[in-house]
């Protein structure tokens, strides 16, 4: 490269040095990636406090380097709620996967919501427990074979899996909700514009936030990599139709 | 200052305020909701925050969350709902957050009753959570101590940056004393809170967890963690001796509610000239432990007994303190039903009537 | 000349890259890292048009994409 080469693309510096623990291919180190982003680009990662989950990326508070607290299982939203309240003027998020927000942690979540709290969540649906192993998440598909669904997850005994964005959009207190995808360049810029427009609400202090974001896991789903995003693509998508479910400014119906 | 007649729960709630802890998190339970109540009315009025949470264990978690930007937030619940909290109890103690928690005892197991109790005693000392962890806690027996304890757990809780606990019971919590708030509230000197999440802004980042993969770095957390609990044994117990001097023939080991009956007891006994002192522990932990073996081995003491609205359990952390020298009795009423004075009168006298057993334990 | 920069220590070798670029003038080097991946290089530099598509797709933020003056504006993100 001579001299007057000029970056055009940059790891964020937000996203610090380390490099992360998640397995190769892992579309956490992309949804990373653009939460350093965002926040650098708002120049807010002076004043913003992240909330850990308990999960593949508890460890986030190795990556972003802004203040961090790590949650229990699945009450990330409690803590979101408690410091928002007490400190306004910080910018809050929570990080969680769907076992953390989809299964244990969907009372915190549900009412955070309909409390209309105003923090933002990053929430990475991917459709199984990935830190544990592999077992059946809440949002593992049908017939999906994970560790405790050998023979394909039976919708007759675990019931469908859960649609977060929609169940939260059902609410009646305004919030921003919108699902996302990563499995090709074109949802990756997507998905980073929500990411944005999630932080806008919350610096405006308008309203409770959510991006829903599919992801993959390609060590427990037992696929490469390029496999993960297509069976994103192909299995989940159908099933987690993407697209705004919510925005403060649309009316809301009664 | 005045004294105000005041209903115990709402005391304890004026004390918060008064120790500048304006953010209150909680959830409706008997026999404690009027603190919940007295705070969505007084805490808009000095810019606090109250927030009704979805359950306990929202609050515990939110609770966290408040503390961990450097401001002072409490709690207050009863037995089932603080069984809720625990998982957060653990997490605060291992995080070295300053969380306050007021548990309006209530009769249990289970969904238990709605009446006093004091059979949460093991959950509050011994770490109702998991891991190797202490609670720090404080246990008035009047509306006034209420008050004050209240006022001294805030700041005990940010010298240790330990949760700390006041236990009360169903009747303090719904009794009316009067009662008197400090006019200017000094407090010693507190180390800052420079582990506080408050945006990194000019400094490096700061974590708050309790995570740690590597177990030598969670052993290590451990030994910190113990050194605190040694430095709150030799600095923090408190007590109150009523009426022991050396004529005393038992000595009583009663707190909280039960306390102030056995003082009734001492009082009409002492009429009769029975001597009979009591010490009352105010700190749970930590325990005073010696303080009751140095009054229990005098050759005067016939024999040690715990009075507790429970089926026996401070009684062991007596008899561990006694360590034998004297026989340990118990006498205990359960369900909510408070033992009358008249109850303890005579299973003293009891004790007193017979002649000196060898040391057997108190389960018999 | 656009062109990408890959930092050996942070690829982990999953390939993404490699099968998103436009251009196909990315594949995985027979070397192998340090911590013991095969990581992705740029065989080509000449028909690389400083997209950043690699770059947005990369899991590890491993990839830098550089240009002398004239940039790829068909998105901007």
């Amino acid at each position: 490269m001579n001299e007057n080469a000029q970056a055009v693309f940059n790891r964020p510096q937000l996203f610090g040095e380390a490099v992360t623990h998640y397995c190769p291919g892992c579309a956490h180190g992309i949804i990373h990636r653009m939460v350093a982003e965002v926040l650098e680009e708002l120049g807010i990662e002076g004043r913003t406090v992240g909330i850990a989950p308990v999960g593949c990326a508890v460890l986030i508070y190795n990556y972003i380097q802004t203040d961090f607290i790590e949650a229990l299982h699945g009450r990330a939203p409690a803590f979101a709620t408690g410091l928002k309240r007490v400190s306004p003027d910080l910018i809050v998020f929570t990080y969680q996967g769907d076992g953390d927000l989809a299964s244990i942690g969907t009372n915190e979540i549900i009412h955070a919501a309909n409390r209309g709290e105003k923090f933002t969540t990053i929430f990475v649906n991917n459709a199984i427990y990935g830190m544990t192993g592999g077992q059946m998440a809440p949002t593992t598909m049908p017939g999906q074979i994970t560790a405790t669904s050998p023979h394909g997850r039976n919708v007759k005994e675990c019931g469908y899996p859960i649609r977060i964005a929609e169940l939260l959009s059902s609410l009646r207190t305004p919030a921003y909700i919108e699902r996302v995808a990563v499995y090709n360049p074109q949802n990756i810029v997507r998905a980073k514009r929500a990411i944005r427009k999630a932080f806008q609400y919350q610096i405006e202090g308008r309203c409770f936030s959510l991006v829903e974001v599919l992801s993959t896991c390609p060590t427990n789903w037992g696929m490469t990599p390029q496999e993960s995003l297509k069976w994103q693509e192909t299995t989940m998508l159908p099933y987690y139709p993407l697209g705004c479910f919510k925005t403060p400014e649309g009316e809301v119906k009664e | 200052m005045s004294r105000i007649l005041m209903k115990g729960n709402e005391a304890i709630a004026e004390a918060a305020i008064r120790a500048g802890a304006v953010y209150y998190f909680a959830y409706p339970i008997t026999p404690q909701s009027e603190v919940g109540e007295y705070m969505s009315r007084r805490l808009p009025e000095v810019g606090g925050v109250f927030v009704q949470a979805e359950s306990e264990v929202a609050v515990g978690n939110m609770l966290m969350g408040a503390v961990a930007s450097g401001k002072r937030a409490f709690t207050s619940s009863s037995s089932p709902g603080i069984s809720l909290m625990q998982e957060a109890i653990s997490t605060m103690a291992a995080a070295r957050l300053p969380v306050v928690l007021i548990n309006i005892m209530r009769g249990g197991p289970g969904i238990g009753g709605i009446l006093p109790s004091q059979a949460d005693y093991f959950q509050s000392t011994k770490g109702g959570g998991h891991g190797d962890y202490r609670v720090l806690v404080l246990a008035p027996s009047t509306l006034q101590e209420s008050v004050d304890l209240t006022m001294l757990a805030f700041h005990l809780a940010d010298k240790y940056c330990n949760p700390t606990m006041v236990v009360a019971d169903g009747m303090i919590g719904q009794m009316m004393e009067p009662v008197q708030f400090p006019e200017d509230y000094k407090e010693e000197p507190l180390p800052p809170k420079d582990w506080a999440t408050t945006g990194c802004r000019g400094r490096a980042p700061r974590i708050i967890k309790s995570l740690f993969l590597d177990p030598a770095m969670l052993e290590t957390n451990n030994v910190m963690l113990a050194e605190k609990y040694k430095l709150m044994k030799q600095n923090e117990v408190r007590f109150e001796a009523y009426k022991i001097n050396p004529q005393n023939r038992i000595l009583l080991v009663a707190y909280g509610t039960m306390a102030r009956i056995c003082q009734t007891v001492i009082d009409e006994l002492a009429e009769e000239n029975i001597s009979i002192g009591l010490l009352r522990p105010i700190t749970l932990f930590p325990f005073p432990g010696k303080e009751i073996f140095a009054e229990a081995v005098k050759p005067n003491i016939k024999a040690v007994l715990t009075v507790e609205m429970s089926m026996g359990q401070m009684v062991e952390d007596v008899e561990a303190a006694v360590q034998g020298r004297k026989p340990v009795e118990f006498y205990g009423r359960t369900g909510g039903i408070v033992p009358t004075p008249e109850e303890v009168r005579d299973y003293i006298l009891k004790i007193l009537a017979k002649k000196t057993p060898a040391v057997k334990s108190w389960k018999g | 000349m656009p062109g990408v920069i890959i930092d050996k220590g942070y690829c982990k070798g999953c390939e993404l890259c490699v099968k998103s670029c436009p251009q196909q003038i990315l594949s995985m080097s027979k070397e192998i890292t340090n911590r013991g991946y095969f990581s992705a290089q740029l065989h080509d530099p000449s028909r690389c048009i400083g997209c950043r598509i690699c770059a947005l797709v990369c899991p590890d933020g491993a990839i830098t994409v550089v240009s002398h003056g004239q940039r790829y504006e068909l998105y901007d993100y």
